[in-house]
């Protein structure tokens, strides 16, 4: 179709060079026409790209309401946020300063356990259970998981080990694991998303 | 094949150049539908019917793909998921309606198209082939649509589904486990719905396969035309492109009027409100009624009542499939010299007389209760429709005297021909 | 050859089509066919704020609407192609259709146990049923399954006036009726309803008194408000997007007509050439 509407305008237009006024119009109506029906046609693109983004039913669960007043500390739970494991853990005071004690500058991905933390919330370490190599579930989570070297999540797939505030400190995974967004709604619930 | 005079495809960029050589696509579309085929220059709006159905067949393939990404045809959730289309897929109601409204259009403009074919007697040769590629185009989609109408599995889909199977059950002896066989149990479910599904999104393709071939035959006589008189010379035709394009063109934006106001503004005007229901084998329907465009093969099934030598049922059956497939005879049971139905009173009184009543009758009685009078009038209907595709039309065909044609197309459209004074084979017309 | 065969096969057809037509005639002409078709009233017309091309919601109809659904229909009909959350495109805030939803109790498990139990909504809940199943459901009315609302004004022809028209249209059989059809009398569980295709409904009517539901915005709850309002919630349950629909289909027209009445043009002037003048005769 574009290719014939070209030519078309092609071939009026050599004639509007030797003939005038008549064949001016003629070649403008037959573009307009052909525009209409190209945008038309790109109109009917929106339903049929937007039909494959997330559904109204998808979307309203786009968010995790999370009770993490049951969770001891040096306990972890795996809750699931948007379809993927998320991991929520209560760091001990060994953990926090294991973590406290690294080095910026030695990280791969800076990040202090501070920022990595919500203010008044320290010990909650919340992060997406995906590793950030190439997205299997690290270990680490339950008890008598393997925590890896650095006593975080280990990664079985390619062995990345992360630390104590999740930070990667060894194997192929380029950066932390992700903290989403959440906040505090209260002092024991959580609102991820 | 072409005439002497269509336009030759050039190539006029390294691009072209390089497609043409290697993979002549362009130049496929030129000659297809494009500036290198010559088509009679006196098509009347009726012609516009078979590009519009290409369309809808689009149309239908574009949003049924889409619906299929988001359906599961699985009886327990089949229902839930349609729903949740209309409800929370974006888009996904205006979807879903353009696809139910979209395979009424299709029919509508192909049953439009086929009665164009009637009435001018498009099926004679040369063009036997695009008749008959036409009839199992139709058949095809027959089939499509009746198995489309099961997936969303409503109670219309259920019993749909139950009524049209059993009609296999009126066969001798082997009806039964065909029916069993077709629907996978012995009552429409999972197994029907899921075979149903996988044949529905395979058929579009196929029916999209013997269009090709549809248009492919047609370019090989080219178009035929409301005088019924085959081109003579190159003053009969005009290229396709860009005239039959713009008309095309002009045509689609009228019909997408009408398509859109249903879809938006009526868009279960044409559908059941009991399909609405989800599927309940345990409960009927008061009035079982196919979607509109199966409803004048619906009342022929219907009309037969008497069990004369045979059970009624296997006689409805019979007549319902015999309705169609005696389509395929027609080319050789018209015996006229002429075409165009302009030309042939008789066979002309009897087409709007007779054909299109019948059929009228036989459309409305096929939605109506089974009760009379509806049964008597299809039944009265019924046979007239058999007569006159067997009856009629081959002893009409023979004894009528039609009135004189026009020399050619362009006497017909200009009042006169040059070479028609001058006599044939003299110079072609400018 | 084939001519032959198929003027023989045609008249085969007819012949068998019109023999059906003659036993028919004669039996409808020598028994009387009992009229089994009782006169039910088709629906009234009622007014509705999104009825026509032009029609949008009346927020505040189908609030009342839905506590009518709330304090009377729940009790038997379910919701279950309706979330919580979908009301959100009542007119309420997040904020209200998370109390909302909480005011529902749904079907849930015991974390310790992992037994089944009950728990406030969530708006991504959808409307709980009032039957675990059709057994119980069937059981608890008199061997009639209340069908779910979800799509009920869809599933019915002319769905919006007839359930506005069903919920009030019951009154006792009319004495002309029941001396013409003596079967229009209610059976035992069977309530009279005019609207009603066989006339006589298992459903007890449930808006028996003015003032049943208690309207949060003051409107005065007579039963044919609460009727009405319910309709028009239930229409809404049935298409969400019936106003978005309508709407989004005039732009669509509008650019259609545009672009045809473009392509006429652009259609004549390519013809222009070809098309011989009307010359009148």
């Amino acid at each position: 179709m574009a290719d014939n509407a070209a030519t078309t305008a092609a071939n009026t237009d050599t004639q509007v060079e030797t003939v005038a006024g008549e064949f001016r119009r003629r070649d403008f109506i037959n573009v307009a026409a052909i525009s209409a029906a190209g945008v038309g046609g790109a109109a009917v693109l929106l339903p049929l790209i937007s039909q494959m983004a997330p559904s109204k039913d998808v979307l309203a669960e786009s968010t995790t309401e999370l009770d993490v007043s049951a969770i001891e500390p040096g306990q972890a739970i795996k809750a699931v946020f948007r379809k993927q494991p998320l991991f929520v853990r209560r760091l001990t005071p060994q953990e926090i300063a294991a973590a406290d004690a690294v080095p910026i500058g030695d990280l791969r991905d800076p990040q202090t356990l501070a920022e990595r933390t919500k203010e008044g919330h320290g010990d909650m370490l919340i992060t997406m259970g995906v590793c950030t190599h190439l997205g299997c579930v690290p270990l680490g989570a339950a008890e008598g998981e393997n925590k890896g070297e650095f006593g975080g999540y280990f990664c079985p797939c390619h062995g990345s080990h992360y630390d104590t505030a999740a930070r990667i400190r060894k194997g192929p995974a380029p950066t932390n694991l992700v903290v989403p967004d959440y906040e505090f709604t209260t002092d024991t619930t959580v609102v991820v998303g | 094949m072409s005439f002497p005079w269509a336009k030759q495809y050039e190539p006029t960029n390294g691009l072209t150049k390089f497609l043409d050589e290697k993979l002549p696509v362009p130049r496929l579309v030129y000659n297809a539908v494009g500036a290198g085929y010559p088509v009679p220059r006196n098509l009347s709006y009726f012609w516009n019917f078979g590009v519009l159905a290409g369309f809808f067949l689009m149309l239908q393939i574009v949003t049924g793909v889409v619906l299929a990404m988001h359906y599961a045809a699985n009886a327990s959730v089949a229902f839930a998921t349609t729903e949740h289309i209309m409800r929370d897929i974006n888009w996904g109601w205006l979807m879903r309606y353009a696809h139910a409204n979209g395979a009424s259009f299709f029919f509508i403009v192909v049953y439009i198209h086929i009665f164009r074919g009637f009435f001018y007697s498009s099926y004679k040769a040369p063009r036997e082939m695009i008749w008959l590629l036409g009839v199992v185009i139709f058949l095809l989609m027959m089939a499509t649509a009746f198995m489309g109408y099961v997936l969303p599995w409503g109670q219309m889909s259920f019993w749909g589904a139950k009524v049209i199977t059993g009609l296999f059950g009126a066969i001798p002896l082997v009806g039964e486990p065909i029916q069993v066989w077709l629907l996978g149990g012995f009552a429409p479910d999972n197994a029907a719905l899921n075979r149903f599904f996988s044949l529905h999104f395979l058929l579009p393709f196929v029916i999209m396969g013997v269009v090709i071939m549809h248009i492919w035959a047609l370019h090989i006589p080219g178009s035929s035309n409301p005088t019924g008189v085959e081109v003579k010379s190159e003053s009969d035709t005009v290229p396709f492109h860009p005239y039959y394009t713009a008309k095309d063109g002009f045509g689609l934006g009228v019909i997408l009027l009408l398509f859109f106001a249903m879809v938006f503004f009526l868009p279960n005007y044409l559908g059941h409100p009991d399909n609405y229901i989800e599927a309940n084998p345990l409960s009927t329907p008061a009035h079982i009624v196919p979607e509109w465009y199966f409803w004048p093969f619906y009342a022929i099934l219907r009309a037969f009542t008497f069990d004369f030598i045979l059970p009624a049922k296997l006689w409805g059956v019979l007549g319902m499939f015999a309705a169609i497939l005696m389509w395929f005879f027609l080319p050789w049971l018209d015996k006229s010299p002429v075409r165009s139905g302009h030309y042939r009173p008789l066979f002309r009184k009897f087409f709007w007389f007779g054909l299109i009543p019948a059929m009228a009758v036989l459309f409305y009685c096929g939605g109506a209760p089974a009760e009379e009078p509806f049964v008597m009038l299809s039944q009265i209907a019924t046979a007239y429709y058999f007569l006159h595709f067997l009856v009629i039309i081959p002893i009409v065909s023979q004894v009528e005297k039609p009135e004189p044609l026009p020399y050619s197309i362009t006497e017909a459209v200009l009042g006169s021909d040059k070479k028609a004074v001058l006599g044939e084979n003299t110079e072609p017309a400018v | 050859m084939i001519r032959i065969i198929a003027i023989l096969v045609g008249l085969g057809f007819a012949f068998v089509a019109l023999i059906s037509f003659v036993v028919g005639a004669y039996t409808a002409a020598t028994e009387e066919a009992p009229d089994t078709h009782l006169p039910y009233e088709h629906p009234q017309d009622v007014n509705f704020s999104f009825d026509g091309p032009f029609g949008t919601w009346d927020y505040g109809q189908l609030q009342r609407g839905y506590k009518v659904y709330k304090e009377v229909c729940s009790a038997c009909h379910s919701l279950k192609f309706v979330a919580l959350r979908n009301l959100g495109e009542l007119g309420y805030t997040e904020a209200q259709v998370k109390a909302e939803a909480a005011t529902w109790t749904v079907p849930g498990i015991d974390p310790n146990t992992g037994e089944a139990s009950t728990r406030p909504g969530e708006p991504t809940d959808y409307f709980p049923k009032p039957y675990p199943n059709n057994v119980a459901a069937a059981a608890a009315n008199n061997n009639a399954i209340p069908p779910d609302l979800s799509l009920i004004t869809k599933a019915r022809a002319d769905g919006t006036n007839y359930v506005a028209s069903l919920l009030t249209g019951y009154r006792p059989p009319s004495e002309e009726l029941l001396a013409e059809h003596p079967e229009a009398a209610p059976g035992p569980g069977l309530y009279h309803n005019v609207y009603f295709p066989n006339m006589n409904l298992a459903m007890a009517p449930p808006l028996t008194s003015n003032g049943q539901v208690t309207y949060d915005d003051g409107t005065e709850a007579t039963i044919g408000q609460m009727a009405t309002d319910v309709a028009a919630f239930l229409t809404w349950t049935a298409e969400p997007t019936l106003v978005k629909r309508k709407q989004t289909g005039w732009p669509v027209l509008i650019f259609v007509l545009f672009a045809t009445i473009l392509a006429w043009f652009s259609k004549t002037q390519i013809w222009a050439a070809v098309k011989p003048k009307k010359t009148k005769a």
